[in-house]
Parts: C-alpha cells; sequence; structure tokens
C-alpha cells in the first residue's frame, strides 16, 4: 500500500539497517509484530473481528445473503470479498473510486481462502441450482501502519471462524433477526493467512511498519495452508517492477511452513 | 495408471507457438504470440509525452499497460470494458516488463502497451507478456533482454507446462494449481509470480526448474520472429 515515495535518505537508512540485520523497532526481520484478535465488532454481522497487529488495524466483517447461484459453480454458494481503504485509516488514502490497491487486497485475500478450501461452498446450496448463500467478507483498515494484507487474512479467518448462518423466512429470504445457531461449513484443518514477503536491496523481510513498507521495492504475498498434513501454498501475487532471483524464492518456499505454524499458534489463541 | 495429459503432450511440453512481428502497421512496435488456441497481440506506442501533464515525471517516464479480453475470445461473452481481473493482470504485466526497460532515458513520456486476447484458451496473461515483450523490441526500445514467460500447472501431482482451459477446470486430487511465472531470458531473475490452487511449498523449486526449458523455447521463438523481421 505504498502509495508514497519514501525519501532517497530514508530508504539508504533502512537499507543500511536492514544490511545489519536490525530494524527500528528491535525486531529481527522476519519477526512479526505482537497481534490480538477479538470479536463481535458489530452484532448485526453473520461473523465480525478486529485484528491488531502492530499499530495497523483492520476490521472484518461476515454478511450472507440468498442469491443465484453462478452459472458456473450450479451446486456451490458464493464467496466475495471485498476491501474500502477509508480516508480514516491513513493519510496515504483518498476518497473516490478504489485505487489499484484497493482491488489488489480483496483479491488477494479471496485467492488465499478460496483456493485453500478453507470453506465447503458445497454446504451452502439451499434449493440446488436455484438459491445459494453468498458469503460477503468485507475488510475496512481501521488504522493503516502497514502490512494490511496479512492483518486482512487473519481478520478474515477470524471472522469466518465466528459467523453463524442466518434464518430462512418462509418467503426464502435471510432471516436475521433468527439466528440459527450453526457455523459455517469450515474445514478444521485448512485455516489460510497470507505471509507477504517484502524486499529492499538484497533483504528480504517480514511485516513492515508503514515507513518500512513505503521504503520497501517490492512485495509478495503468499496465501498459505495446511492440507492433509502438508503445508500449500495456495496462492501468490509479487509487486513491483522489481526482480526476485531463484534463490529468493527458494528461501521464502522454505520458510513458509514455519511462519505459518507460528501465526497459526498465536491466532488459535484468540478462537 | 501412468498420468496422461488430455491433448497427449509431455509434461514439460508447450502447446505449438506462434510469433509473429508487425501485426498493427500504426503501432511503434507491434507482435502476435500464441500458445496453442490462446491468442494474443500487442501495439506499443511511445514513448510519448504523457498527458495529462501534472502526470508526467521529469526524472523517469513510465510504463502503461492495458490487457483485456476481446468480448467474444471466449465461450460466455466477456462484457466489454475493464474488470478488476483484467485491471489486476494489466499491472502485473506492467510489473512483469519494467524491470527490463531503462525508462529514465525517456523523461515525462509514457511507453503504451496494449495487449487484447482475440481467442482465449488458458495462459492468456503469460502470452499476453511474450506478445508485448516482442513489441517492446519491435518499437526499438532500449530492453537489457526479452522477458518470456508461461505457467505452469500442476493436476493432482503431475506438474505440467502451459494448461490449456480443459487443464485448469481438472477437478480431482489435489485439483488444479496455475503458477504463471516470467522471467529476464538468460537470467534468474523473476518478474512475475502468481499463483492459484495448492501446491506443497517444497516443491516451488521443481516448478521452477520444469518452466526453465520452456522459458528457452519461448526466447528462441521470440528472437527468430524478431530476427525474421529485421533481416
Amino acid at each position: 500500500m505504498s502509495s508514497m515515495k519514501s525519501a532517497g535518505i530514508t530508504i539508504d537508512t533502512f537499507k543500511k539497517l536492514f544490511t545489519a540485520g536490525k530494524r527500528f523497532d528491535g525486531r529481527g526481520l522476519m519477526e512479526y509484530r505482537p497481534f490480538e484478535v477479538n470479536f463481535e465488532v458489530s452484532n448485526c454481522a453473520e461473523g465480525s473481528a478486529r485484528v491488531r497487529l502492530g499499530k495497523s488495524e483492520v476490521i472484518v466483517g461476515v454478511k450472507m445473503n440468498i442469491d443465484k447461484p453462478y452459472p458456473d459453480s450450479p451446486d456451490k454458494g458464493n464467496l466475495m470479498v471485498s476491501a474500502d481503504l477509508l480516508p480514516l485509516a491513513s493519510p496515504r488514502f483518498e476518497a473516490g473510486p478504489p485505487k489499484f490497491d484497493a482491488i489488489e487486497l480483496p483479491r488477494l485475500v479471496d485467492r488465499a481462502i478460496r483456493e485453500s478450501g478453507m470453506i465447503n461452498l458445497k454446504e451452502l446450496v439451499v434449493t440446488p441450482g436455484e438459491k445459494v448463500w453468498t458469503v460477503i467478507i468485507d475488510i475496512y483498515p481501521i488504522n493503516a501502519d502497514g502490512n494490511l494484507i496479512d492483518a486482512a487474512s487473519i481478520g478474515a479467518a477470524a471472522a469466518l471462524k465466528s459467523a453463524v448462518i442466518p434464518g430462512i423466512t418462509e418467503a426464502g429470504t435471510p432471516d436475521y433477526k433468527h439466528r440459527t445457531k450453526k457455523k459455517l461449513p469450515l474445514s478444521d484443518e485448512t485455516l489460510p493467512l497470507s505471509i507477504t514477503v517484502f524486499k529492499l536491496g538484497n533483504t528480504l523481510f517480514l511485516d513492515p511498519t508503514r515507513e518500512e513498507e513505503e521504503a520497501s521495492e517490492t512485495r509478495t504475498t503468499f496465501g498459505v495452508s495446511k492440507w492433509k498434513g502438508s503445508y500449500m501454498i495456495n496462492s501468490c501475487q509479487k509487486s513491483a517492477p522489481v526482480c526476485l532471483t531463484r534463490a529468493e524464492i527458494e528461501e521464502i518456499a522454505k520458510l513458509l511452513p514455519k511462519k505459518y505454524d507460528e501465526l497459526n499458534e498465536r491466532l488459535k489463541k484468540f478462537l | 495408471m501412468a498420468f496422461k495429459r488430455i491433448d497427449g503432450r509431455k509434461n514439460s511440453d508447450l502447446r505449438p507457438i506462434t510469433a509473429k512481428i508487425g501485426v498493427i502497421p500504426n503501432a511503434d512496435g507491434s507482435a502476435l504470440f500464441a500458445f496453442g488456441n490462446t491468442i494474443a497481440i500487442a501495439a506499443v506506442y511511445g514513448p510519448r509525452l504523457l498527458h495529462p501533464q501534472h502526470m508526467q515525471d521529469p526524472e523517469t517516464g513510465i510504463l502503461r499497460v492495458n490487457y483485456d479480453l476481446l468480448s467474444f475470445s471466449v465461450n460466455d461473452r466477456k462484457k466489454p470494458g475493464p474488470s478488476r481481473r483484467s485491471q489486476e493482470i494489466s499491472k502485473v504485466t506492467e510489473w512483469a516488463l519494467s524491470p527490463v526497460l531503462d525508462l529514465k532515458e525517456f523523461p515525462n513520456t509514457v511507453i503504451d502497451v496494449q495487449i487484447y486476447i482475440i481467442q482465449a484458451d488458458a495462459g492468456t496473461r503469460t502470452a499476453g507478456i511474450n506478445a508485448a515483450s516482442m513489441a517492446l523490441a519491435h518499437a526499438g526500445i532500449p530492453m537489457r533482454n526479452l522477458v518470456c514467460s508461461v505457467a505452469v500447472g500442476k493436476q493432482d501431482k503431475e506438474i505440467v507446462v502451459d494448461l490449456t482451459k480443459a487443464e485448469e477446470d481438472f477437478d480431482g486430487g489435489e485439483g488444479p494449481t496455475d503458477f504463471p511465472l516470467a522471467k529476464i531470458a538468460n537470467t534468474d531473475q523473476y518478474t512475475l509470480l502468481q499463483l492459484d490452487g495448492k501446491i506443497p511449498a517444497e516443491r516451488v523449486s521443481e516448478v521452477l526448474t520444469i518452466a526453465d526449458q520452456a522459458f528457452a523455447n519461448i526466447y528462441e521463438a521470440q528472437k527468430k520472429a524478431l530476427k525474421e523481421e529485421f533481416s
């Protein structure tokens, strides 16, 4: 989300620090900031969560509608992910039509969740071929201090875990006043998380603050999950006109399972 | 039973490549690139002065890519106009091509790259990148090298190169995985890295190795077309 170019002197300072393996806040290059997750942000949502990752804060809500299935998946419920980079959250965010960052963020979260198979969409059919549940995940950053994609993915996973399916009225519409006790059909094993690797000069690092993120040259987001006991990469996207070398890609592939376990352990405490 | 691809190709085989230069006479550079039934055309206009003026950067030129599908390039008519998908692909294509250009040579300008898919059978972004890379060379824009792009996929546990739509829709075992890559020819510098599906982290290396032969073949086809044009 670096919409502002950093000054040359800032970039040089970070390059020197990172080469020495140091950061302003004393963390290691591959260390995430502490995070906490709370639930029930809005009692009108089917599920919701608030994530604080360092000073970055994101709230995520899950709403459900009954719609027609997509023509290419008549036997599956629908999943939609949207995000709005509110001008409330950062001096860098502006009102108006969504900029590229606001399009990319929900698409990355969507792919990580969808491809992992965390949600069994086949169980969200109301009337086969006619009516299915649409699960809509809406992401709002409240305070943007770097690494919003990873924060949003933690929030989305947590909000899904907390979601409860609404009732259905006699007319076949959702009954939000009389919720069922039924949770969403989620896999017990598979919990997708996004891990975004940033690069400045020749150094790779994780979970930047806004200042570090703005100084970085490229970021690559990986959706990672565990599936039948193996660590799967479910999605990936590199940003910015800077290359990654083969050695770097291989180093990242080795790092992902370790970081996934660490984040997953930390998230489980809140679920 | 041994694994067999739907169209009988070996796992490391590309579809037949078609590469042509100069398909759009009005453009400063243009090219067509096809992987089997996936056909992409690209035109380059520029470097030319960027408008509106306040977008100009006196330190560097900019690359602006637009990728889209023609409405009849897919079975269900694609509504004309940009979608979120096409905006994202335009952006990743821009990122995939920029590293080979030295745009500082052309301050205040824009290089426009227009990519359209005429017929789609999976692998459209990679065909588009290959076409655009050739079109940039045809336009005489100084480049470090060509960019080559291919999608590697996985069907259940088999790693295969250059998937067709039928292969992308594969539904069994570990399901389909689509892993589009681009790199600067003859280097180990990757400029595009995307993925959808399920691939074990420890098999990434294997994917990069199988992609290398494909990159070499694509590079040869691109070079051959350019040489024919300029000989």
